[in-house]
Order: C-alpha cells, then structure tokens, then sequence
C-alpha cells in the first residue's frame, strides 16, 4: 500500500480524486492552500485510491497521509 | 489638522513599525485584528484594539466596513493602511473618507488610476515616462506583427491578448523564427483561449528591478528619495532589497528619479509612493508599476536617508509641507533589507507554525521589523514574511560583512525559513559583485565565493 503525505503544513483547498479512481504517477491529487499560495500535491505513484484521509476544509500538517492507494 | 488617534487597517510587522512612529508623536493607537492574531505583539502593543472577524482574510483584513466600524467605534481620526490588502483599494479608501474619516494615502482617484494597468501604461506615456514598446492592439497576420516587430526591435515576445499567467507567451528573436511560429501561436491562442489575436511587446532581457521612493505633498512639492534595487525575488516576490542600487549608472539614476517625479507630478501624486521600472543590461528604463502606499522595503531608504517614511505620511495627511525640499535629501552609507519568510529554503513552499525560538543580533547598523516572538504561532491564513531583518553601515563591503554575522546568528525555530537560503546569497559571487538582475534566484545554482 502506498501513501500520499501533505508536503506542507495548511489547509485543504480540493480533493481531486475520490475511492476508486485510477491515479498515475506525478498526477495531482490534492491541492493544499497555505499562506496565500495553492500547491498542488502529486502522487508519487500509480495506483487506485483506496481511501481519501481528509477533506475540504481540513488542516493538516507536513507529513500527514492524504490517501492511501492500492498498487 | 493634528491626528489624536489612528487605526492601523494591517497586522504584523508593518502593524508594529506604524505603531511605532504613532508612540513616537504621542499619537493613540488602535489595532484591528482576526481571531487568529489575537496573541501577536501588534495587538498586544496597541492602546486599543478591535477583534474584526475570524482569520480568513475576507472575513477580517479585507472588511472594510468592519474597520471603519472600529475607527467610528475607538474615535479614530484617521486610518492607514500599510501594504498590502486594502492599501491599494480605491473603494476603501473612498469608504473611508466617506465616513468622516482621513485615509492616509492619495487619493481614491489616483490609487484607481494606477492600479488599471492600461489606464497607468496610458498615464505614464503621456507625461513621457518610458512604457516597455509594445502594439497598441492586436496583430491579425504575421507580416503585419513583422512590421511592428520591425519597429519594435528584436526580440520581442509574443503574447496572446486573452492570455495571462506566462501561458501562450514565445520570445522571438528574428524576423525568421517569428514567421515560423505565428501561425501555431495564434492556432494555440486560438484553441486555449477562444481568442486567436496576438499581440507583440518588447522582451526585456535580464531586467533588473529597480524602484524609486517619491514624496509629494498638498502644496505641490515633489521629491524623490532615490533608488532601490529589488532584482533578488522568487515567484515575482522579492526577497532581498538595496538602498542605493549597486549597479545602475549615475545617469541612469538620473533618468530613473527624473521619471519618476514625472509620473508622480502627472497623476497628481500625494504621500508617499514608490515607482517601479525595468532596468536592462543597457541601462534602459522601463516603467513597470506605481505602488501608491509604503512599500514593504522602505526601511532601507530610511536608513540610508536618515527619515521616518510613516511620520512623512502622517504629516501630507496632516496636511502639513514637506519638511525639506530635493537639494536636502542626500543619501549616506548603504542599506540592504533581507526579508525572512516562513517557508523552505529550497523549495519555496510555506511553513506554518509555532515559532519556539526568535533570536537575533542587536547592535549598530541593525534593525529587524518583526511580527513574532519567541511562542508565536505563524498561522496558515497570511503572507509568510515573518521578519525583515534590515543592515546599515558606511558603505556596502562594510554592510555585507555585517549582513554575514547578522544573519548567521539569526535563530528561527519550531518553523522553516529561508535564512539558509539568505546565508547563502550574502556570499554569493554575483551578489558580493553587485551584479545580478531578476534571474538570480531562477537561473543558476548560488555561486559560493
């Protein structure tokens, strides 16, 4: 099973994917917001999202799991 | 008229430094602040203080009526904006004033005017300050943008009139290459933006990025107070700023406060405000924009000129002359701002925080504009500039040697910052040298010395 970590500390802009979706590699899954910028988190690898950690809203620290994915 | 009390529509450390110079003239000061700024040294500091909403922006720092509310409520004369979020807000300060209330800054009209791109490239040809050449419209065929690009000069770039954000813009450097991408720009302009029209503008190769502070009062008088280089940014943000430039030419100096009185004479300027150009490598001036507020570096020009900015802008406001005139004005020693940002040093992105360490150096030659203490936390909602860590001295070798110490003892912790990144460029080749323009942070890797 494989993870997706926030890679900085803010708040949920937009989930892009949801349970079941086919995710490659490099896509964009979740965009984070924090200090007036909008970053874009990838997958780092491909897989089928087997459930989304957090939500809309949510604020989450560096480090914390987004999703997890099926290989 | 003279100010009893003033509201500070901001937060931070541009909060504090206004507070400051208030303090200074007996002045009262009222703070206005969201929910989540309710333990920062701006408000605990202030006379009084006003919670105006929860801490997303919309909500607190850019509601205006709530702030007028607090003035109206505290029996502030006055209100100043500081930089960013309503400073540059037409509405608000007509709302402002509107309310019985003085806006320190210029008037409504002129905030308008520069603030419309176009309407300010228009002000600013009209009174004969350089624009970057570019058409006047659009151009439907390549020998009719050969023509122009012609006229122009070489290279140019092409951009897509419904573009934005750096999509669907090519550099062209001859007549050839212009010929044989034409035709797929205007297709791609066509396909991603439903709006094939191109138009051509004057590419300015490694600009430098270079602003002069203008003063001006309700009298008529109009004065700068020279030049700041600004060329070290990442994302169009800067990060490290000069007071003198290091590299521009006497006389492009001359050219540069001449444009700039002009453009601040021609839009009817009053207070203070900061003219920005493009310098290229052949020392030609392009105006870029017209901040019509106190800049975010204007400590620099402090040091170097020996004036308080704030306490200017309280006096135009007062309705007060200028307290001195050009010939008065000279600039002494050299003064470079570094602006600490909490973010990681390599790859840019915010760090948010509880900030569990904030040391530093204190001496001659030193000042650091913070927002935090030690315990603060730096939350999410704002700009990631914590502290500007600013350093004087005689002249610039004796200012870089300092900037070495200064920021090598600088102690940020609990959060990321760039002051690895800032520990850096203080030993830099092309930085030591002076030398470096707008790519500085984009293009090649630091160079140590």
């Amino acid at each position: 099973m494989q993870q997706v970590q926030s890679t900085m500390a803010g708040t949920v802009l937009q989930v892009l994917v949801q349970p079941g979706d086919q995710v490659e590699a490099g896509q964009d899954v979740v965009i984070l917001e924090s200090m007036k910028m909008e970053v874009p988190v990838q997958s780092e690898s491909s897989g089928t999202v087997k459930e989304v950690k957090v939500e809309a809203g949510a604020f989450v620290g560096e480090g914390d799991v987004l999703l997890e994915l099926d290989e | 008229m003279q100010f009893q009390k003033v509201l500070i529509a901001n937060r931070g450390e541009i909060a504090r430094r206004i507070a400051r110079t208030l303090k200074e003239r007996g002045i009262g000061v009222v703070a206005v602040y969201s929910e989540a700024d309710r333990d920062l040294p701006f408000v605990r500091e202030a006379d009084e203080a006003v919670c105006i909403g929860p801490p997303p922006v919309a909500q607190s720092y850019l509601n205006g009526k709530a702030i007028i509310r607090a003035a109206k409520e505290t029996g502030a004369e006055a209100v100043h904006p500081g930089y960013g979020l309503l400073s540059e807000n037409a509405g608000f300060a007509r709302e402002v004033m509107d309310a019985g209330l003085c806006f320190i800054g210029p008037d409504p009209e002129v905030i308008a005017r520069m603030g419309d791109k176009v309407t300010a490239r228009k002000v600013m040809e009209e009174a004969g300050v350089p624009v970057v050449p570019g058409t006047p419209g659009g151009v439907h065929t390549w020998e009719e943008a050969a023509r122009e690009a012609d006229r122009i000069g070489y290279p140019v770039m092409l951009k897509a009139s419904a573009g934005g954000g750096g999509i669907g813009m090519h550099v062209i450097r001859s007549r050839e290459e212009l010929e044989k991408l034409f035709p797929s720009a205007q297709g791609r302009a066509k396909a991603y933006f439903g709006d094939g029209t191109l138009f051509l503008e004057k590419f300015v190769e490694s600009p430098r990025h270079v602003e002069v502070q203008i003063l001006a009062d309700a009298q008529g008088n109009t004065v700068h107070l020279f030049e700041r280089e600004c060329s070290i940014q990442r994302r169009n943000q800067k990060v490290v700023e000069e007071c003198l430039s290091p590299s521009i030419e006497p006389a492009t100096r001359q050219k540069l406060t001449d444009a700039a009185i002009r453009a601040a004479k021609a839009v009817g300027y009053t207070g203070a405000g900061t003219v920005e150009f493009l310098v290229d490598a052949k020392e030609r001036i392009y105006f870029l924009e017209m901040n019509t507020r106190l800049q975010v570096e204007h400590p620099v020009t402090e040091a170097v000129t020996g004036l308080d900015l704030v306490g200017l802008q309280l006096d135009v406001a007062e309705g007060k002359p200028l307290p001195f005139s050009q010939a008065d004005v000279t600039p002494k020693g050299h003064a470079i701002e570094y602006r600490i940002y909490a973010e990681d040093p390599e790859r840019f992105l915010p760090s948010p925080g509880k900030v569990t360490r904030f040391q530093m150096l204190q001496g001659e030659g030193i000042r650091v504009d913070a927002g935090v203490e030690s315990g603060n936390t730096v939350s999410p909602y704002y700009d990631p500039m914590v502290a500007k860590c600013i350093v004087s001295g005689c002249n610039r070798g004796e200012v870089l040697e300092r900037s070495r110490q200064v920021l090598a003892a600088f102690q940020v912790e609990g959060i990321k910052t760039n002051l690895p990144l800032l520990q850096k460029i203080v030993h830099d080749v092309r930085f030591v040298q002076g030398k470096y323009d707008t790519g500085f942070l984009n293009n090649k890797p630091i160079q140590q010395r």
